[in-house]
């Protein structure tokens, strides 16, 4: 394995290029996946059955903290890289942890938020619109809950193995991935609850 | 009592005693597979050497090994209903068993078939012809592979246990949900190609890294062979259409097992949702079928006219454009299905729109040889016999975009002429001319030219008999998946001529399996490195290729770097030998297969607990893989030296004399 000290971390191994722009490509994919879930969402939320609509249903507190949450952990995470590439284990390890609380703390108000659904009668069968709803934020839940479990074994490795190029090279693609879940996150909560609760 | 309950969902809801008998040969086959392995005592080496390789070469030859057994498997769905059809009122199967057969016929052909045709040679040439010495991800190129074949394997599955999808390929809603389609088939239908599907998408990733990145010193983008172009396209193409599906796939499988709406007659449910979507993905996916079978075209034409390649640019941007309008025109699939005019004219024009680029490559083939030293080996009978069939398939391709003249050819036997009129002369020929063009690299041997030629024109003439005569009963009416036909209607003796045309082409089939046979005993092992006289890198390295591909790494100044080598004087191969870094062989891969297949068969029957245990084994593959420190291994220069004294010493024996070849 070939080492260029003249570039980060991340970034210092023939194969960490790879899985960068590899990483970078499979995002392009998932732009996709969620483009193809809004659609879904755009198309039939008003074919709402028997069941409520978007506006009886969407409450604006539990959408306001999962926001706030998880937008503090994609500027956490941030942290977490820039103390990565000062070389300070231990900053870049808290950082990371903290992520990871927010991230738990976003998954579980999501969860309270589905119950709710559940007992006002807004069920994964009731319509095609919370069909296509809890499909697209179960899509996006799925994801953070994948992330809490890969942040953590990253967590795992750096204690065990420090700062290798390889470990920074997880951590960072790891960055890019919560990142752009935030982003889907600011598209779910304009496109999805706010224009739910407007209209 | 109840333990026997259990198993009564595993029946065929439809059975045959041609279905019966399959379950007997399957069975057979299976135990005669997995005897005669342990009698040669061969399943060490089969997981040393293949299960657990990471090798791109290997993973290939067991891409091509697999599209080609679901050639045959395709194909026998085929001939069933030629003959079902070839007279009026036939008798040999029910309406029931014609829909299966049509179902699966297509979704073998495209997704597990047409689809492990293209990935072995994408896997096989890529590299190669980059001067590289894998992908960039050689463990997840092998999960892909694993997938595909766990998705394929799960999909033929379908017709012994529980019953086979009988929806059609497109799988419409309402149609293929739970109150239309009763039977477990289109559960299998969606979780096959869910599987397959993300193989699928993790090629395209690792192909695009791959090349983007990977590429000899010296190649830049507009140097790389034309092969290697039209996989980065077709790669993006994937990319970006795949995951459509994915979400597609699932929403059906949830409508099916989960009672959810999204394709549902009721309570909000669209069914013409899913014929968005399955032909957002499915349009662009003819584009990932038939781009990299033109760059084959454009290999095979430029060495065998021995000229560069014309146009090279605008060969470059017309793939461009193609693959950018694929995204444009899905709409063209269901004109009939009440658009309305605006909307159908602007996915008309968008349709037409293709075959200008199209026409630029025509073109540029048809300049490559002009004036050409063209030498007309079967390949190169592929690539010239593709031009004027494939111009045919396209002209009637822009007869049916026009929206209004649609409402005619609509769901009629046109259409099937039209697209097996582009798929086969374009996909297929391709895919057999690349199979004799590289086959002397991978194997050693050349595959014998006379019965190469036959094969050929029993296809052809085989295949303009079969399809030709669907383009005029078509227009006369005679509607597409339907079982049978009264002699009244006329149809009849033009049917006739179609199970002639296709029991040529199936004869023809067999001509390649004899000639690999013919070829294996008889052809000459000393046929050197190059014995097509060939233009890009794949042929600068030995024959067989060495597991390193390369011992120094080419430098590259033009597109045609090894004809420049041989003809002016560029030197490939400078500087020293240095020690190769190698992945090491995994079998978490095939493990991951085994447990898809598990999964996805627990989900198709609904049996929850195996379905989430297996569910939660592929996440605990993946975190093993998270923990795991594997830096590959070294292959030391002194290795290397061996290796390439052993490899050259065969390439400067004597090649057979140029005019036996031709």
């Amino acid at each position: 394995m070939k080492i260029d000290h003249t570039k980060p971390l991340e970034y210092s191994t023939d194969q960490n290029q790879l899985n960068i722009l590899g990483f970078w490509i499979f995002l392009g994919a998932e732009i996709m996946l969620f483009a193809t879930l809004f659609t879904t969402y755009f198309t039939l939320q008003g074919r709402t059955g028997n069941g409520p609509t978007p506006g009886e249903i969407f409450e604006i507190t539990p959408v306001l903290i999962e926001t706030f949450v998880l937008l503090t952990s994609s500027f956490t995470i941030g942290l977490a890289i820039h103390a990565m590439r000062l070389g300070r284990k231990k900053a870049m390890l808290t950082f990371f942890g903290i992520t990871l609380l927010l991230g738990l703390g976003f998954l579980s108000t999501e969860i309270l938020e589905f119950m709710t659904y559940y007992h006002e009668g807004a069920t994964y069968q009731t319509s095609a619109f919370t069909a296509a709803l809890m499909t697209t934020l179960g899509t996006h839940g799925g994801h953070v809950t994948l992330g809490l479990f890969w942040g953590l074994f990253i967590i795992l490795q750096v204690k065990k193995r420090g700062l290798t190029p390889e470990n920074a090279n997880k951590a960072f693609i790891f960055s890019l991935y919560w990142h752009f879940l935030d982003v889907v996150w600011i598209f779910i909560f304009s496109f999805i609850y706010l224009k739910g609760m407007i209209m | 009592m109840e333990f026997l309950k259990f198993f009564e969902r595993f029946a065929i809801p439809n059975p045959s005693p041609m279905i019966y008998g399959s379950m007997v040969a399957i069975a057979l086959v299976s135990i005669g597979i997995v005897v005669g392995i342990t009698y040669f005592k061969k399943w060490g080496y089969l997981w040393r050497e293949w299960f657990t390789t990471v090798d791109h070469k290997k993973i290939g030859i067991m891409y091509l090994i697999s599209a080609l057994l679901m050639l045959f498997r395709g194909g026998a769905d085929a001939i069933l209903m030629r003959a079902q059809l070839a007279t009026p009122d036939g008798k040999l199967l029910d309406a029931q068993h014609y829909n299966e057969i049509f179902t699966t016929h297509g979704v073998v052909m495209i997704m597990f078939m047409a689809m492990p045709f293209i990935f072995a040679f994408m896997n096989l040439i890529v590299p190669l012809q980059i001067g590289a010495r894998d992908v960039a991800f050689p463990r997840l190129n092998a999960l892909s592979f694993w997938l595909f074949f766990a998705g394929a394997m799960l999909f033929n599955l379908s017709f012994v246990i529980g019953g086979s999808p009988d929806a059609g390929w497109t799988s419409y809603f309402p149609l293929a949900g739970n109150d239309f389609s009763e039977s477990v088939g289109t559960n299998y239908y969606m979780l096959a190609l869910q599987i397959s599907g993300i193989g699928s998408l993790m090629t395209g990733i690792n192909m695009m890294t791959t090349i983007l990145k990977m590429r000899a010193p010296g190649m830049t983008l507009m140097k790389m062979p034309m092969f290697t172009w039209s996989s980065l396209i077709a790669n993006v193409i994937i990319v970006f259409a795949f995951p459509v599906l994915t979400v597609a796939l699932l929403m059906g499988t949830t409508d099916r097992l989960f009672g959810t709406h999204f394709f549902a007659t009721s309570n909000g449910g669209m069914d013409m949702l899913w014929a968005n979507f399955f032909w957002v993905w499915g349009h662009p996916e003819v584009y990932i079928l038939i781009l990299p079978a033109f760059g084959i075209y454009s290999e095979v034409i430029s060495t065998f006219s021995r000229r560069n390649l014309y146009g090279y640019t605008s060969m470059v941007a017309s793939m461009v454009l193609i693959s950018l309008l694929s995204f444009l025109v899905w709409t063209h699939h269901f004109f009939t299905m009440g658009q309305g005019a605006l909307t159908n004219s602007i996915f008309s024009i968008t349709t037409m729109a293709i075959a200008v680029p199209t026409g630029v490559k025509i073109f540029n083939w048809l300049f490559t040889m002009w004036k050409g030293k063209i030498r007309f080996t079967t390949p190169m009978l592929y690539a010239v016999g593709f031009i004027p069939l494939f111009t045919i398939g396209g002209v009637t391709g822009v007869m049916l975009a026009m929206s209004a003249a649609d409402y005619q050819y609509h769901n009629t036997m046109f259409l099937v002429a039209h697209f097996h009129n582009t798929i086969i002369p374009g996909v297929v020929f391709a895919m057999l001319a690349g199979l004799t063009y590289y086959w002397p690299k991978f194997f050693g041997f050349m595959l014998n030219e006379k019965i190469g030629k036959t094969t050929f024109w029993l296809l052809s003439v085989g295949f303009v008999l079969a399809f030709f005569p669907m383009y005029i009963t078509g227009l006369d009416g005679q509607a597409r998946r339907m079982y049978t036909y009264s002699a009244a209607t006329g149809f009849g003796p033009l049917n006739l001529v179609s199970f002639v045309g296709a029991g040529l082409m199936a004869i023809a089939f067999l001509t390649i399996v004899y000639n690999v046979y013919y070829s294996f005993k008889n052809s000459p092992r000393n046929i050197g490195s190059d014995p097509w006289d060939a233009r890009s890198l794949e042929w600068a390295t030995h024959t067989p290729v060495p597991e390193y591909n390369f011992a120094r790494l080419p430098q590259v100044s033009s597109s045609e770097a090894f004809w420049d080598s041989k003809k002016k004087g560029h030197q490939l191969f400078t500087g020293e030998l240095k020690d190769i870094h190698m992945p090491n062989n995994s079998g978490v891969p095939f493990i991951m297969g085994i447990i898809f297949f598990i999964a996805g068969f627990s989900f198709v029957f609904a049996l929850w607990v195996p379905a989430v245990i297996g569910l939660i084994g592929v996440f605990v593959c993946m975190a093993l893989r998270s923990f795991e420190v594997d830096h590959g291994r070294h292959i030391h220069v002194k290795e290397i030296k061996e290796i390439e004294e052993k490899l050259g010493g065969a390439k400067n024996e004597n090649r057979p004399h140029e005019t036996s070849r031709v």
